[in-house]
Formats: C-alpha cells, structure tokens, sequence
C-alpha cells in the first residue's frame, strides 16, 4: 500500500563490517566479499552459499540462509535463521526465529519462535517460546519468569539428559 | 476428594459438558479425526501443586505440543522436557520387542532420582501393559521430588482402534483431545485399585472420572518419613 522511500536511506553502506568472524577461516570464500551477503542499514543477511565456521559475533539483526559452524553471539538483536540456513553451535541472541535447522543450545532473552519446517535440537532458555506446529525440536525448554531472572542464562549442556527422541511437534 | 469426584458425577448425570468441537487441521498425520474439547478438573490442581515452586522441571509424556510448551513455560516458568513415550512403544512394535518395553522404561530416563517437580503422563498408561506399566511407573517414581506432581488419565471405558491421543492444553480447565494415529491400541482398562498399586510409592490427591470417559488422577510424592 505504501510505496517505500529509498530517500532515507543512506547513499552508502556503512563503512564498518557489522558482523565479525574472529578466528574464522571461511570455508566457502569470505562472507564479506560474497555478493549474496548484502549488508543493510539493520539487517545483514548471509546467503546461503556462504558457510563460516567460527564465532560469529555483532550488534545489529542477523538473518542467515547459509552455513554456520560455531558460537552466534548477538545479545541485543534478533536472529533470524532462514529456511536454507543451518547452524550448528550455540546460539545467544535477543530474539531468535527459526525457519531453518539448529543444532545446539538456544538461549535467548526475548523470545525463541519455532517457525512451522523449523527445526531445534538442543535445549532453550528464554521467557517467551513458540513452537509452530509442524516444527521439529528435540531437548528441553526453560521459560524462567520475567521477574526471576532478569537475564536468560546460557542452557546448561544436555549431558546428562535422557537420550533425545526425535519429535514432531504439533499443537 | 470425595466430593469433587461426586460432583464431577453430577455434572455427568446433568448432561454432557463438552466444550466445544473443531475439525482438525493442519497436522497431516491426524486422518479427519474429530477434535473435542472437554472439561479437566485436575490440570489446574497439578498447576496449583508446582506454582510455589521455584523454576520447576517438569517432564512431558506425551507428543511434543507447542502450544502446551508455550502454556506451561509461561504458567509456571518451567523447565519442560518432552520426553514422547508414545513414539517409544510405536517404535518398540515396529521392531517387535514389546517384551522388552519394561527395560527399556527401567533406563529410559537419565535425569538424576528425585529432580523432577512434575510429570504429565496423559492418557499414556493405557497403552501399556502390566509389566510395562509397572516398569514406568516405577521410573517415574524415582525421578519425582518430595511433594512433587503426576498427573494420569486413565480410560474407563474400551475404545477400539489404534490411536493415540494428544491433549492441547485451551486454559487450565479445559483440555483438546486430538487423536493421531499410532502403532498401539489401548490396553485393559486399568481399575482404581490397580493404579494405585502402580503408584505405590505415592499418594493419591485427587480422582476425578470426567464426561469424557477418562478418570483424571493427581498423585504426591510424600516426604520421606524422618
């Protein structure tokens, strides 16, 4: 309905790289020269040819399509993990939305959303979790009330848990 | 206990307090199953038992439902595992070593003896059989704190057919039963006496036999006596 100004939007993108891959031999060419990688004013978004494997650390929303290896640290922002992208590690973010596949701990201050094809294999921590149906998850879920704790803690490794069934979730 | 159960029968003889029907939609793996709503008395008793308790664990017996992870985590700032003993004895049929469920339940869950606050089990014990059943609920037992929760419905009446079902918690006095298909059909129907000898170890709260043909029990896990 409305047509979208691109006049407020800045002439050129920012100078500094808003996601940094310390230590992060990228396997698939570098995502800072990758076309598919198109940086945004508040959004960046890995392609999904791209693969990292290492930390992935930053201070503005992320959306990944490709393949990440490693811890994915974005504290104050929203992660999007999209259909096509896969992550294998652990995951801090503000708000963390998956469409796509994670393999690890879930930790997330704001909320954690499950999208329908989405699919979790480790354990979450978050006050506010949604889980489409349709949606794959395998591990356990901490809601800690607002009140209790005012930041989400990291989840505690699953070690020592019963051994995981697979499971569809449906509601 | 006496007299939430005889009202409870009240209600039944005054006429049926189904909630409300919807057609099922969206899971692929229900066949044009009806879903029915019904009345539960005793999910709100087992939500009252865990609300004291700080960050409680609870462990969910039934098919993973997002909708109940979502109500649960945010009733009573959980931790909730689920832990699908449905998929267990669908697997253990498909392979053909039912006999082997009771070993199987005996180390099925790892969690340390006495850490868990509350255990949904559903409708789950009607699917097994005495040594299954008894296996399992000694397993839990193990796993349950003093003063935690379990909450069991147990059919009174036979029910053809191989189907499980998933309960989607609507609020906390109402339940949506949403059967799926399955490997297993219901067993025996267990009789009061032979629940509580399942659950030796702990004691019986509340029982309620509800419209929908499912007797909802609560049991405690009592102090250890000093």
């Amino acid at each position: 309905m409305w047509k979208r100004d691109e006049s407020v939007k800045p002439a050129t993108p920012p100078a500094q790289t808003p996601v940094t891959t310390p230590s992060s031999p990228v396997a698939a060419g570098s995502a800072a020269s990758d076309s598919r990688t198109q940086l945004g004013r508040d959004n960046v978004n890995i392609g999904k040819s791209v693969i990292i494997k290492g930390e992935l650390s930053g201070s503005e929303d992320l959306t990944i399509e490709g393949h990440v290896e490693g811890r994915i640290d974005l504290k104050g922002n929203a992660l999007t993990i999209g259909p096509n992208g896969k992550i294998k590690g652990e995951v801090f973010a503000k708000v963390v939305v998956v469409l796509g596949e994670v393999t690890g701990n879930v930790t997330a201050s704001e909320k954690v959303d499950i999208r329908d094809n989405g699919s979790v294999d480790g354990d979450i921590v978050s006050p506010r979790v949604a889980i489409a149906e349709g949606a794959h998850f395998r591990g356990a879920v901490d809601m800690q009330r607002a009140g209790a704790k005012a930041q989400a803690k990291p989840a505690a490794p699953s070690q020592g848990q019963a051994p995981p069934q697979t499971q569809k979730v449906g509601a | 206990m006496a007299d939430a159960r005889s009202l409870t029968d009240l209600f039944g003889i005054l006429g049926s307090r189904r909630v409300g029907e919807t057609t099922s939609v969206g899971d692929s793996s229900v066949t044009q199953a009806t879903e029915v709503s019904y009345p539960t008395q005793a999910l709100q008793k087992f939500l009252r038992c865990l609300k004291g308790a700080d960050n409680p664990l609870v462990l969910d017996l039934g098919p993973g439902v997002g909708t109940n992870v979502t109500f649960f985590g945010e009733q009573l700032g959980c931790r909730i595992r689920v832990e699908d003993v449905a998929s267990d004895i669908d697997t253990h049929v498909k392979e053909g070593k039912l006999e082997r469920l009771p070993e199987f339940f005996a180390g099925r869950f790892t969690q340390a003896p006495g850490s868990v606050d509350g255990i949904l089990c559903w409708d789950i014990f009607d699917y097994l059989d005495r040594p299954a059943a008894q296996a399992l609920a000694t397993a839990l037992c193990r796993l349950l704190k003093s003063d935690g929760c379990l909450l069991g419905l147990f059919s009174t009446a036979e029910t053809p057919g191989q189907a499980y079902t998933k309960y989607v918690v609507v609020d906390e006095s109402t339940l949506r039963y949403r059967p799926y298909p399955g490997q297993r059909q219901r067993q025996r129907n267990l009789l009061n006496g032979d629940i509580i000898k399942l659950f030796k170890d702990l004691r019986v709260t509340d029982s309620f036999l509800m419209k929908s043909r499912l007797r909802e029990m609560l049991f405690r896990k009592p102090a250890p006596r000093a």
